[in-house]
């Protein structure tokens, strides 16, 4: 136990630091006095004293790529950054009414979301110690609002359970959680676990079971007005005459089990899962954004890279504009590339073997997201469901909610899937109409009179078929990563990758930028030193 | 007991945290292919496309059709079960059964004429399970 002397203590000290050195110092010393353990990020590199007239090419403007340009343009190189698409910002990307998209086989969607709506395809929520994207969001003027993560009063469906009736997830943990209690509870009185806890303990133990689980005077997880404090009342509590609450009846622990509520359960305490999480008003790729508005005029777009030559004075670039097809080389002393992978693994270039054994060596994920704009917020209307996610264990994975606009009139917009693994190579595989009507299928079992009712349009990525990336994100295992992360990420030559693939916090914009802010500050080193 | 511990170990594999932002706990009971058709449609036309033609965009999707390099089995049973490049490996979602039945079905459609069946001892001698990721 802490004294409160000694937290008093740490904290003026800690103030102190704040005051004189700023809170990139300070960050320091919480991570050195034991708090805020959560994230690598040291602030920003604070490069500076590049050799004068030293460039840098970057290939990729998304938020890895973008980050190079602008930290290392602080520190005195000029910068070129190529970017295959019309756009900057990568899979940080918030598709709206109006947009178009074109995948791979041809077929065309045009996103058909009333004003303000948006679909992030890619990335859509931040972990609140995500501190690398945190601080930049701050510092290019991205606003973020709360993002939903955990609803207790959204729902769980699984197929093999309740008959296929979805359930509120509060009543499934709370029937589990209580179950569970109780079972501990006889095995502590029959002194099953003499041998692991001592008597005090147990009596402790007892006590903890009592509250946590919601169990009655006899340590038994009954149907009264204590167990729906957790799981949810018959007649919640009213006023006036009949205001008395009563009861709702336990779910039997099969049913509980057949759900398996405590993969839910067990997902939200997962460290990248745990809120508080956010997402920026307006759509995720106001991040992107507001990156390309730091480095807008280094930026050449529409420019595909074909080849990458790197000799003893230089870097050669070879790209060919998409529109015109007109073939440019440009020349730099350094290339930070951001290239994804399952792209890069098709460019000729003269990394090193081992490099390119590296590059070939990580294929990426697959997922499939499904917008669907509907008339009116009957989840929160009729459902009481403000944000949020509902599992299923069919192929969409799941429906969540907006996190904003509540209670508004109008339309918004649900994410209708998040698959990944066989049902997302199904959805990707379908027609964009095949997988709106999958999507309507599946999740009618949620809100079924009203989900096909209100349905207004909808639009879908599926990762598998984005042209400039082929892929969701790097999949490393425990093998590839012993055999090819080191070789990965080293420098090869003058050229040095960066992305969430060159990461540990892989599929996650943070991994990106640690990655990012580790490859610039070895490039420049290796800068100054050449 | 011990092929219950066997279980445990491997639901506790399945439910290691994949350090991505990822679905959680949904969408784990997809339908179940079991024709080579069937496979070909759940799972690898997300890329090679319904005509088995693949597709190009920044990188391409190779073609499957009239491809001359399925003729030696070897080549299709190692690429899908081990991946190289942008193809991943698929010996973890598919059986060896399905592995077999789906590169059965490509050698003989899409203008490809290699009617000898893939079996999945095929598969087994040439990825063998516990080679796989």
């Amino acid at each position: 136990m802490e004294q409160t002397g000694q937290r008093t203590t740490r904290r003026q000290l800690l103030s102190t630091i704040g005051m004189l050195g700023g809170s990139a110092l300070m960050y320091n010393m919480m991570t050195t006095l034991g708090y805020a353990a959560e994230t690598r990020f040291k602030g920003p590199p604070n490069l500076s004293g590049a050799k004068k007239g030293a460039s840098v090419i970057v290939l990729g403007a998304g938020l890895a790529g973008m980050l190079a340009a602008y930290e290392l343009t602080k520190a005195g190189y000029k910068v070129k950054v190529l970017e295959c698409q019309d756009r900057a910002g990568g899979r940080n990307w918030s598709l709206y009414g109006g947009d178009t998209i074109t995948e791979m086989g041809g077929a065309t969607q045009k996103v058909g979301f009333a004003a303000g709506n948006y679909l992030n395809p890619g990335p859509w929520r931040i972990p609140h110690h995500h501190r690398t994207l945190l601080h930049y969001c701050k510092a290019f003027g991205v606003a973020l609002e709360p993002f939903i993560q955990f609803n207790h009063n959204a729902y769980v469906h699984n197929t093999d359970a309740f008959g296929g009736k979805p359930q509120r997830f509060k009543a499934l943990a709370a029937d589990f959680e209580g179950n569970v209690a109780e079972l501990l509870g006889k095995a502590l009185d029959q002194k099953s676990l003499d041998a692991a806890v001592t008597a005090e303990d147990r009596d402790r133990l007892k006590e903890a079971l009592r509250e946590w689980g919601m169990l009655d005077g006899d340590m038994r997880y009954a149907k009264n007005l204590r167990s729906s404090e957790h799981r949810g009342f018959e007649r919640p509590p009213g006023g006036g005459v009949g205001g008395a609450p009563t009861p709702s009846d336990l779910f039997g622990l099969k049913d509980v089990l057949d759900s398996r509520i405590w993969r839910n359960m067990a997902f939200f305490m997962n460290d990248e899962f745990q809120t508080t999480m956010f997402q920026p008003v307006g759509g995720m790729g106001m991040i992107g954004k507001a990156f390309a508005r730091e480095v807008q005029p280094l930026i050449t777009y529409n420019a595909k890279v074909t080849r990458i030559d790197q000799g003893k004075k230089g870097v050669v670039v070879t790209y060919a504009d998409t529109g015109t097809g007109v073939v440019t080389e440009a020349k730099a002393d350094w290339c930070v590339c951001t290239i994804p992978l399952t792209v890069l693994s098709q460019i000729e270039n003269n990394m090193s073997a081992k490099m390119n054994a590296a590059i070939a060596a990580v294929p990426y994920s697959n997922s499939v997201k499904i917008g669907l704009e509907m008339k009116r917020r009957f989840w929160e209307e009729d459902a009481a469901i403000y944000g949020g996610h509902s599992f299923t264990n069919q192929e969409i994975g799941l429906v969540s909610y907006p996190n904003n606009n509540f209670l508004k009139d109008g339309p918004a917009v649900l994410l209708g899937a998040f698959a990944s693994g066989m049902g997302g190579y199904h959805l990707a595989g379908m027609t964009p109409e095949e997988r709106i009507e999958a999507a309507l299928a599946q999740g009618s079992v949620f809100h079924p009179e009203s989900y096909r009712k209100e349905f207004s349009n909808g639009a879908s990525v599926a990762w598998n078929r984005v042209p400039w990336i082929l892929g969701c994100c790097a999949r490393w295992t425990e093998e590839t990563r012993a055999a090819h992360y080191q070789t990965l990420v080293a420098m090869d030559g003058r050229v040095v990758l960066a992305g969430e693939h060159a990461s540990y916090v892989g599929c996650w914009m943070e991994g990106a930028l640690l990655s990012s802010i580790d490859a610039i500050t070895r490039l420049h080193k290796r800068a100054l030193e050449a | 007991m011990k092929l219950a511990l066997a279980a445990a170990a491997a639901a506790l594999l399945l439910a290691a945290p994949a350090l991505a932002d990822e679905p959680g706990p949904g969408g784990s009971k997809p339908p179940t292919p079991v024709t080579g058709q069937q496979v070909y449609q759940m799972v690898c036309q997300a890329c090679h496309m319904a005509d088995g033609k693949g597709a190009v965009g920044a990188g391409a999707f190779p073609s499957l059709a009239s491809n001359p390099k399925l003729k030696t089995a070897a080549y299709p049973i190692v690429m899908v079960t081990k991946g190289r490049g942008a193809m991943p490996w698929f010996s973890d979602l598919l059986s060896p059964a399905q592995t077999a039945a789906v590169i059965t079905y490509v050698r003989t459609s899409f203008g490809n004429a290699y009617p000898e069946p893939v079996t999945a001892q095929d598969v087994t001698r040439l990825s063998p399970p516990a080679a796989g990721h």
